[in-house]
């Protein structure tokens, strides 16, 4: 009989002060040296992370009621427009939100400095933000309009709810065109300059349970340097595993988590306001997930190495924008951390998008939260759809 | 004979000169050009190597012309605290003044090997990297 535990006789060895926990960096050496069966027997948590610019990313907000009162109708911060048809005084401020007086694309390419991104940057920096609404007056909510200067401890409530975020693999973008294109894979020069890619590999949480076996509805998660959690699937959730074109199983891809977390006790260090030429403003944004080691299967796929996984290469010239099926070919995540690799015959060089040494050291304050008995370990209320559900995404027509 | 390394800033109303030969001809320097560009609001940049006996004249030049020169010591610096080590200006330094160090996938930055081109201030997305006047 091979190791099987529970996620609560975990818990009672966090407790108890006795838990194993290793990163998924460590854990890999310690199968390289010790095989799957040891292992497993040893360890009961596997900590991951990841650091990378997450749209689909946002902020419910509740401002405080005025006095007299506002029924906002419409609600900026620091210029930028939240949505504030929620409730009275509730809104939700968008990563990708531009303020209404940005030049845009207008003068190619645009820089994007300051979006909704870099408002939530600055609430959790505890920075001041200018506030303004505007309404329309009722009996009840009189005011017409409101400018003031809040601050995150000023305001009830703030909570992260990001829709989609974390995705479980992604493209290395690629450019085979012959201009500079300004993507949100950063700035792709022409005919294959480069290769931009976004996961942390060998650290990347869904890469590591990619049948969803232990992260569902209700995961504990670090998210943004406090505590979160995992709501939802996220949106887009189409979890498959990729098959080279001999139809060899790869990696996971395509699966996505909506988390969900309190803004006010996460920190700036962990949500940083981004911008991308030409392209907009978005949030970069930090997660952990612990996996538990319930089984071998569950440590066999958390230990896979930057050789294991995989990520399509994409042209963002012609093929992502214009939605044309097919790829370039797969590459490792050994391969793109090294520096270099080959797309059509041509070496090209690589740069990461998402911060590998963030994502080591949110695996790495995991492990240690975990070891402290500061962070226990919480089954899943409800399973998410895995690749064996078949979702595929749909067109807009 | 020692070489200095400047940084020359070209106004749009400037740019379009033939300043340079002028500072070649007429003050006798001997100039390599490390770096040469125009912007679209066409400003112009200009990393220079000078050396000759009338350097200091040559440089009174310029900045009669109204061309802004700058020590190359003191200008991008990459804000630490900011920096995420993602890696994303990599690609797009042409000198490797920022590169990765491997295995640790940490962002570097040789300032010695800077040649001011300012691609990285456009292309971080935390806009880590900041001219320092």
């Amino acid at each position: 009989m091979g190791v099987e535990r529970t996620i609560k006789e975990i818990n009672e060895r966090i407790k108890n002060g006795k838990a194993v926990v290793l990163t998924a960096e460590e854990v890999i050496e310690k199968v390289k040296e010790k095989g799957i069966e040891a292992t497993a027997r040893e360890v009961d948590v596997v900590t991951t992370g990841t650091f990378g610019p997450m749209c689909s990313s946002g902020v419910f907000l509740n401002f405080g009621h005025s006095s007299p009162r506002i029924k906002m109708q419409k609600v900026w911060l620091n210029n930028v427009p939240a949505y504030t048809g929620v409730a009275a005084v509730d809104a939700y401020i968008g990563a990708t939100e531009l303020p209404e007086d940005d030049p845009l694309n207008s003068d190619y390419p645009g820089e994007f400095r300051y979006g909704g991104g870099h408002v939530i940057e600055d609430l959790v920096a505890r920075r001041p933000i200018r506030l303004k609404a505007t309404a329309y007056g009722t009996d009840c909510y009189p005011r017409k309009e409101i400018e003031t200067t809040i601050t995150l401890d000023d305001i009830n409530e703030a909570i992260l709810f990001n829709p989609r975020n974390c995705y479980q693999n992604y493209n290395c973008a690629v450019n085979l065109s012959d201009r500079t294109i300004y993507t949100y894979m950063g700035t792709l020069k022409p005919n294959l300059g480069n290769a931009n890619y976004s996961t942390s590999g060998q650290l990347s949480p869904l890469l590591k349970d990619p049948f969803f076996k232990t992260i569902g509805v209700g995961t504990r998660i670090f998210l943004g340097g406090g505590i979160g959690y995992v709501a939802w699937n996220g949106t887009q959730h189409f979890p498959s595993i990729l098959k080279d074109e001999n139809g060899n199983e790869l990696c996971a891809a395509g699966g996505t988590l909506a988390v969900i977390g309190d803004l006010k006790k996460m920190s700036p260090k962990w949500l940083v306001g981004t911008s991308f030429r030409g392209y907009g403003a978005t949030l970069t944004v930090g997660i952990g997930i612990p996996i538990p080691i319930l089984n071998e299967e569950i440590l066999y796929y958390a230990a896979k190495t930057d050789d294991e996984l995989f990520a399509p290469i994409v042209d963002y010239s012609d093929a992502y924008p214009n939605r044309k099926p097919g790829n370039l070919g797969y590459v490792s995540y050994a391969r793109l951390k090294s520096g270099k690799i080959n797309v059509l015959g041509k070496d090209v060089p690589t740069a990461p998008l998402s911060s590998y040494p963030k994502a080591r050291k949110i695996a790495y304050i995991l492990k240690e939260w975990i070891i402290k008995g500061d962070f226990l370990l919480s089954e899943p209320v409800e399973a998410l759809p895995n690749p064996h559900s078949g979702i595929k995404g749909k067109v807009l027509n | 004979m020692t070489e200095k390394k400047v940084v020359l800033k070209f106004s749009a109303q400037n740019a379009d000169k033939p300043i340079i030969y002028h500072l070649v001809k007429d003050y006798d320097l001997i100039i390599n050009i490390l770096k040469a560009s125009i912007n679209p609001h066409k400003e112009g940049t200009m990393v220079l190597e000078i050396s000759g006996d009338r350097y200091e004249e040559g440089i009174s030049f310029l900045e009669q012309q109204g061309v802004s020169v700058l020590p190359i010591e003191t200008e991008v610096v990459r804000n630490i605290e900011r920096c995420t080590n993602c890696g994303a200006c990599t690609v797009h330094c042409p000198t490797e003044a920022l590169y990765i160090k491997r295995p640790s996938m940490e962002v570097e930055f040789d300032g010695e090997k800077c040649i001011l081109c300012l691609m990285c201030l456009k292309i971080c997305p935390v806009r880590a990297m900041e001219v320092k006047v």
